[in-house]
């Protein structure tokens, strides 16, 4: 399954939620706000060992718009709207973290 | 792939339908279909005719129209629910008729209908795609 979660992890409890009852072939897509879950800060140990496994993303324009390109945590993968797209079509059922 | 996308929040106020648009752009431009767009909610405001932005921003009622999305007869996939539609004041001719209201303002790339369209969506579409806050 895909996993969109577009909140940061400093406003909602949605990434925890969704870190909790995620198998082990799911992967993670932050978009909006919530590419600031993708930024080197106090809560990047959230989603390290998914990172390391290659199983978190993050949208480009969303990160570009919020200024945290170079402040990225490790081993996130970014995507653009295609990419976005694909990993819909690749990952099944996309479950929306809002 | 066969997209469904539902659209949760309006234009101009949550990031949603700005991604919810660049998302059916994106899979349209490879070679996906879109084969509904359905508007929950507040999501309804993304069908406004009245809708007027400056000159400088994006049209967001115009972008999803520019999108084209129809069925097979011609008749818009851009659908509306019509409940949440009512309470906010969003009106085609023919709601407005029957309720005696002067005025209308449903864009014509869109049609009002049931939640039923929903479930027809997710269940004839590969996948369904939620946008919201």
């Amino acid at each position: 399954m895909l996993h969109t979660v577009n909140k940061s992890s400093f406003e909602r409890n949605s990434l925890q939620s969704c870190i909790n009852i995620i198998d082990d072939t799911s992967v993670i897509l932050f978009i909006e706000d919530g590419v600031i879950n993708a930024a080197n800060n106090s809560k990047s140990s959230m989603i390290a060992d998914l990172a390391a496994q290659g199983r978190v993303f993050a949208l480009q324009g969303d990160v570009e718009a919020r200024g945290i390109s170079s402040k990225l945590a490790d081993n996130i993968k970014l995507v653009d709207y295609a990419g976005f797209v694909d990993l819909v079509v690749e990952h099944g059922t996309a479950v929306s973290w809002v | 792939m066969k997209f469904a996308i539902q659209v949760n929040e309006g234009p101009y106020q949550h990031q949603a339908s700005d991604t919810a648009f660049q998302f059916a752009k994106a899979a349209i431009e490879n070679g996906h279909e879109i084969m509904r767009v359905f508007f929950y909610h507040d999501g309804v405001n993304n069908a406004s005719s009245f809708t007027l932005p400056p000159q400088d921003d994006r049209h967001v009622v115009n972008n999803w129209a520019s999108l084209d999305i129809k069925d097979a007869d011609g008749n818009p996939e851009l659908v509306v629910c019509v409940a949440a539609a009512l309470r906010r004041g969003m009106l085609d001719e023919s709601e407005a008729t029957k309720n005696s209201i002067e005025g209308n303002n449903l864009h014509p790339a869109f049609r009002i209908s049931g939640l039923g369209q929903l479930i027809e969506a997710g269940i004839q579409s590969d996948r369904l795609v939620v946008f919201g806050d």
